[in-house]
């Protein structure tokens, strides 16, 4: 009875935070987004201060040797400031004819580490990330992180935790309307026995048009973003270099529409052996303008 | 009728200067980096001068990107201040690229070189035709 009252009790707690996270939202004002187009590489651009943007999305990933798996997560990414960004993921994944399970959170801040604009931008980001073997949304693929490796029944991967520093260097150029980003990536697993593991993120976008029409409209050109990127590991501490590492290739689209979502789509190809023979990601967010006032407020913050 | 007139203008042009020069240390400190533009930056000519079109495209993209900081009027807001004011309209097209291109990041204005550059050119253009239309007359009381 007391497990039935407390089962009903943490219901009762979950629809309350999701009505008053949905009221919050809802009493934010929308503002049309230009959002790059990668889902796995980073520019230079942060979240406009105040500002809150809530994002969805889904990977399906094919298996050798496995089940099939529809792996998704959510975003939740604040401007703290013009120079700082900071971010929520909250993972979790279906192994079809297996289970559908929570796969573990990640916290992430990006520094933007100077005040103009250069030719090449860098930012600092910092991410901690607390998840299980059974994590399968494959947002950065690192070390020798392989195909066969997602292969095991969710039973068996999630008895494995993972705690990890993830450290990148977010370079990122912008000239002539084309944006190309290079993304170093570095992860430890606080685990004092594991080494460190290197990997890499690299893009290229363009918008279909670089002026903007003067009629509102959801299918002009300058709405879309096309490009591609390319991520894979790069071996660790012990064995560095591409033997046992995965690659992949994927074209890119972001779409902004004029209601305020962006939606992006991405078909990522294994390059090699050890990589999933097929990716496929796609990604619906909103951004809130004033969501940061309407919290301070709330909270009996300067109106 | 017509002394009454001329001294009612005066007195509306008078009130429109002492509300333009009445600035927050913080406020001219904001105003104040329009003074820190490159030199080769201020020179840029904007290539859609005079264009309605263009003009109309940069009120679009206004709307969608800095209405949330400048307000719906351009008049400032608590978090960006008026691009209505004298310290704005004259200043060069070029100066207003640059701030816009580079933000002014320690005050919290993001960095839109994320728009591309003729979006950006498009922006500045509004920002000048909604300055001139002003240019004629002095800035309303309370709108700054």
């Amino acid at each position: 009875m007391g497990l039935r009252k407390s089962g009903y009790s943490q219901r009762l707690a979950c629809i309350s935070t999701f009505c008053i996270v949905g009221f919050v939202l809802s009493a934010c004002a929308s503002l049309t987004a230009q959002e790059s187009p990668y889902i796995v590489t980073y520019d230079h651009y942060l979240e406009e201060p105040g500002n809150l943007e809530v994002e969805y999305f889904s990977t399906f990933g094919t298996q050798r040797g496995g089940n099939d798996f529809h792996a998704f997560w959510l975003e939740f990414e604040y401007g703290t400031t013009a120079w700082w960004t900071t971010e929520l993921y909250l993972d979790g994944q279906t192994t079809f004819s297996d289970s559908t399970i929570f796969t573990g959170f990640r916290v992430e801040n990006r520094l933007r580490l100077l005040n103009r604009e250069h030719f090449v931008n860098p930012v600092l980001y910092v991410e901690y990330e607390q998840t299980s073997g059974a994590d399968k949304i494959l947002k950065e693929v690192e070390g020798h992180d392989v195909e066969s490796d997602f292969a095991e029944p969710n039973g068996v991967l999630r008895q494995e935790h993972d705690h990890e520093l993830e450290l990148k260097l977010l370079l990122s150029s912008t000239f002539k309307g084309w944006n190309v980003a290079l993304n170093p990536i570095f992860t430890k697993n606080l685990s004092p026995s594991e080494p460190w593991e290197f990997a890499y993120a690299l893009g290229a976008s363009r918008p279909l048009a670089l002026k903007a029409s003067p009629d509102r409209c959801n299918f002009c050109r300058e709405n879309f973003i096309a490009g591609v990127e390319m991520y894979g590991g790069l071996g660790d501490t012990q064995v560095l270099g591409l033997a046992d590492t995965s690659h992949y290739l994927a074209p890119v689209v972001a779409w902004n529409l004029p209601s305020d979502w962006t939606v992006r789509l991405s078909t990522g190809f294994g390059l090699n052996d050890n990589s999933h023979r097929l990716l496929l990601r796609w990604g619906l967010s909103h951004e809130f303008s004033g969501f940061g006032e309407l919290v301070r407020n709330l909270f009996g913050g300067r109106p | 009728m017509k002394v009454l007139a001329v001294l009612f203008a005066a007195c509306a042009i008078s009130l429109g200067l002492a509300q333009e020069e009445s600035l927050s240390p913080k406020q001219r400190a904001m105003y104040a980096i329009l003074d820190e533009v490159p030199v080769s930056a201020r020179a840029r000519t904007n290539p859609y001068q005079g264009s309605a079109r263009e003009a109309a495209a940069g009120g679009k993209l206004y709307e969608q990107h800095c209405v949330e900081c400048h307000g719906a009027k351009a008049a400032g807001t608590r978090y960006g201040p008026s691009l209505l004011r004298k310290e704005v309209r004259q200043t060069p097209p070029g100066s207003l690229f640059w701030i816009l291109t580079n933000g002014v990041v320690r005050r919290g204005m993001p960095v839109w070189s994320k728009l591309p550059e003729p979006q950006r050119w498009q922006i500045v253009t509004f920002l000048q035709q909604i300055n001139e239309g002003r240019q004629m007359q002095p800035t309303p009381p309370g709108q700054d």
